[in-house]
């Protein structure tokens, strides 16, 4: 008798505990398919139904090449209709169905103006049905970030901030996740021409996860990263430790 | 012809005897004296009056609130409205491409108020478009009839030598009123928003339509917002009633003082569904000026489209096409028509060519572009020049100078050769471009190209960034 209360009341506290956990544990996750990735990531991959930026910097990748290839790898992995919010012209349709993004799924709106673009998100996120919502935007301060974060939480559509020309400083906001894609040098081939190309993907900031890099091959035509296969069989630097954060 | 006391006058000349210098007004017996065996066809001033409201009703497909002016105008109230046809001077175009398709010669104009576009319609160019607030500076060059005043006040004041705006407009109220009554004080103020001119607005001839009488005015946005939701309520019973949906919805609310406010918006797709419809109406309800009071509200829908009932979809079914649909109009009317699409590919080798927009609703055809040929993430707008190194005529670049920082080359690939099409324009007749894609030492990837046989040499460019 005394046995069954107490176990009843550890079974309540458990609850409290649990309610206790970082906010967004326990909703559904996309894995990024790469194992070094999953297992650092808290829950095993990006967190849907919250807010995650992508930092374009420096010269080259301030024009958000290469981030816009990240996320498009990223949309290719999910299903269902995605938006895509921008202020200019220059994203290349056929440059993002390479990686997996079909046409089809892809509503642009474009904005005249780039503070037009985290309203117009926040807009697709409040809409159930989208996949996801992709913004190209210089800065997302705390509040829109907030604002985004909510949404997304509603709707449980995954929202990508693309940061252009992102400040060497990042602001503090509320998304998720903060990443850094940039080009490394891919692998030499016998003959002239191009190998699949590597990127550096940093993980900048994560809400239970320490920052860390990885090399990887660029996306293929399913939107896979994967781990060159020249470095695969190497140990991973370190044993992927979690933090707890509240 | 008309009768214009005891005398036989002209009341209305064409434009060939507007050359034979024949001009209404004048004396039949004297323009026959000028141009023998005249053509002449009795006037029908009835038969005018309802062409004309014929018209002014065609034109309740632009806004709402329509007025015809007689004897030959039409003023439209496209506030609220001009974002259903690409802005102002976009729907000035149309409308005056279409009527003159139809075989009407119109002058338009859009100003702040109706005596501002009276005036510029038939003193300015024929498509103008006067700045919000800026009508003051382009009324006050212009000739005193374009106030609308009667010929004797406007010959009395000439002889005063008032013949301009201007002139009228320096003058003080007093001795004027005196001498010609309140006509010329209130037509300027009119024109210049100092005083309100409300119209005679046609009621719109819809069958779908709902109102809304208030005991006391309303005015408060919180209030036309629950209104709003009454009339979206109320039209999407009859239009259920009906087996219609809604392409389009004017709400107007009649003001106290009779300058009727209106909005309108439109729908991707026919629609029904009151908190759609009511949300589309509350994002422009801030246009909305209550001024002393609104003291009726209707909603029409002016535009209708079969819409069958349907079936509510399971979840986790395919993307249910009317959920898409309420979000493009909704992005739309955030963004303006044209700017909610999606891109679709294109059988075209030039890497701009290659996407075109599509309507955002229209059928996924499952077209992409073929895989087999790597393209960048982005797409310079116009290909930038690069100063370029390159070790032999045909061999991809060792280095290259782009927005001022030079970068080796350390892998290439290419070239790929795309040829000009001859067959949209001349200049591509000879035109061929060689794309390389390069790595650089740090891993970045660019795609360049060398445009051929131009007379100074090939010429090098950056046309992408990245590549996955």
């Amino acid at each position: 008798m005394r046995q069954a209360e107490r176990e009843w009341q550890l079974a309540a506290l458990r609850e409290r505990i649990g309610g206790l956990a970082p906010e967004g544990a326990g909703r559904p996750v996309l894995p990024f398919g790469v194992a070094p990735l999953d297992v650092h990531l808290p829950g095993g991959g990006l967190r849907l139904g919250a807010v995650h930026e992508v930092l374009a910097a420096g010269p080259v990748d301030g024009e958000g090449a290469l981030a816009a290839l990240f996320v498009a790898a990223i949309l290719a992995r999910l299903t269902g209709p995605v938006l895509w919010c921008l202020p200019g012209r220059d994203l290349f349709a056929p440059g993002l169905a390479a990686v997996g993004l079909h046409p089809d799924r892809v509503l642009y709106a474009e904005t005249r103006r780039e503070t037009e673009v985290l309203p117009t998100m926040e807009e697709g996120l409040r809409h159930r049905g989208l996949a996801a919502v992709v913004g190209e935007a210089a800065r997302l301060g705390l509040t829109p970030s907030r604002r985004l974060q909510l949404a997304a939480e509603g709707s449980g559509s995954l929202a990508l901030v693309i940061r252009r020309r992102a400040g060497a400083i990042p602001e503090p906001n509320a998304a998720a996740t903060r990443w850094g894609v940039t080009a490394a040098p891919s692998a030499a081939l016998p003959v002239p021409g191009l190998s699949r190309a590597r990127w550096t993907v940093a993980l900048l900031r994560a809400r239970g996860a320490e920052p860390r890099t990885w090399l990887l091959e660029a996306p293929d035509a399913k939107g896979r990263l994967r781990v060159p296969a020249d470095l695969a069989d190497r140990p991973v630097a370190a044993p992927a430790r979690r933090t707890a954060a509240g | 012809m008309a009768q214009e006391g005891p005398r036989r006058v002209l009341a209305a000349v064409d434009r060939a005897a507007r050359s034979l210098r024949l001009r209404p007004g004048l004396a039949l017996a004297q323009a026959q004296a000028m141009v023998p065996g005249l053509h002449l066809i009795e006037a029908d001033p009835e038969g005018d009056a309802a062409a004309l409201a014929r018209l002014a009703a065609w034109c309740l497909a632009y806004a709402p609130l329509v007025a015809p002016d007689p004897p030959d105008g039409i003023w439209i109230d496209v506030a609220g409205a001009t974002h259903l046809h690409g802005g102002e001077a976009a729907l000035l175009a149309g409308l005056r491409r279409r009527l003159g398709r139809a075989g009407y010669r119109v002058r338009t104009a859009l100003a702040d108020t109706p005596g501002a576009a009276w005036a510029a319609a038939r003193c300015l160019h024929p498509e103008t478009v006067l700045p919000p607030g800026g009508q003051r500076a382009f009324l006050l060059d212009l000739p005193l009839w374009s106030l609308r005043l009667d010929r004797e006040i406007v010959s009395g004041l000439g002889q005063l030598g008032l013949t301009r705006i201007a002139h009228l407009a320096g003058q003080p109220r007093g001795p004027l009123r005196l001498r010609f009554g309140e006509a010329p004080g209130r037509r300027l103020d009119q024109a210049l928003g100092h005083a309100p001119e409300p119209l005679a607005t046609l009621a719109p001839p819809v069958a779908h339509i709902v109102r809304l009488a208030f005991p006391e005015p309303i005015g408060a946005p919180e209030t036309l917002a629950r209104v709003t939701g009454r009339l979206t309520a109320m039209l999407a019973d009859d239009l259920t009633r009906h087996g219609l949906g809604a392409r389009r919805l004017d709400l107007v609310f009649r003001r106290v003082d009779g300058l009727d406010q209106s909005v309108s918006v439109g729908t991707a797709r026919p629609s029904r569904d009151p908190t759609h419809l009511a949300r589309l109406l509350s994002e422009r309800l801030g246009t909305i000026d209550p001024g002393h009071g609104l003291d009726e509200a209707r909603l029409a829908a002016p535009r209708v489209e079969r819409l069958e009932a349907r079936q509510l979809a399971a979840p986790g079914e395919e993307p249910d096409p009317e959920a898409m649909a309420e979000l493009v109009d909704r992005l739309v009317l955030r963004l303006g028509p044209g700017r909610v699409f999606r891109r679709a590919p294109v059988e075209s080798e030039w890497p701009e060519r290659a996407v075109r927009r599509v309507a955002p609703l229209s059928p996924a055809t499952g077209a992409t572009w073929p895989a087999d040929l790597p393209r960048p993430g982005r797409l310079l707008p116009v290909p930038e020049p690069v100063a370029v190194l390159a070790a032999l005529p045909d061999a991809p670049p060792s280095a290259f100078t782009w927005r001022g920082t030079r970068r080796r080359v350390a892998r290439a690939d290419g070239p790929e050769r795309i040829f000009g099409e001859w067959w949209l324009t001349e200049d591509e007749v000879s035109a061929t471009r060689d794309y390389y894609r390069v790595e650089d030492e740090t891993g970045a990837r660019y795609w360049l190209f060398r445009d051929c046989l131009t007379p100074e040499g090939a010429r090098w460019w950056l046309h992408g960034l990245g590549e996955a």
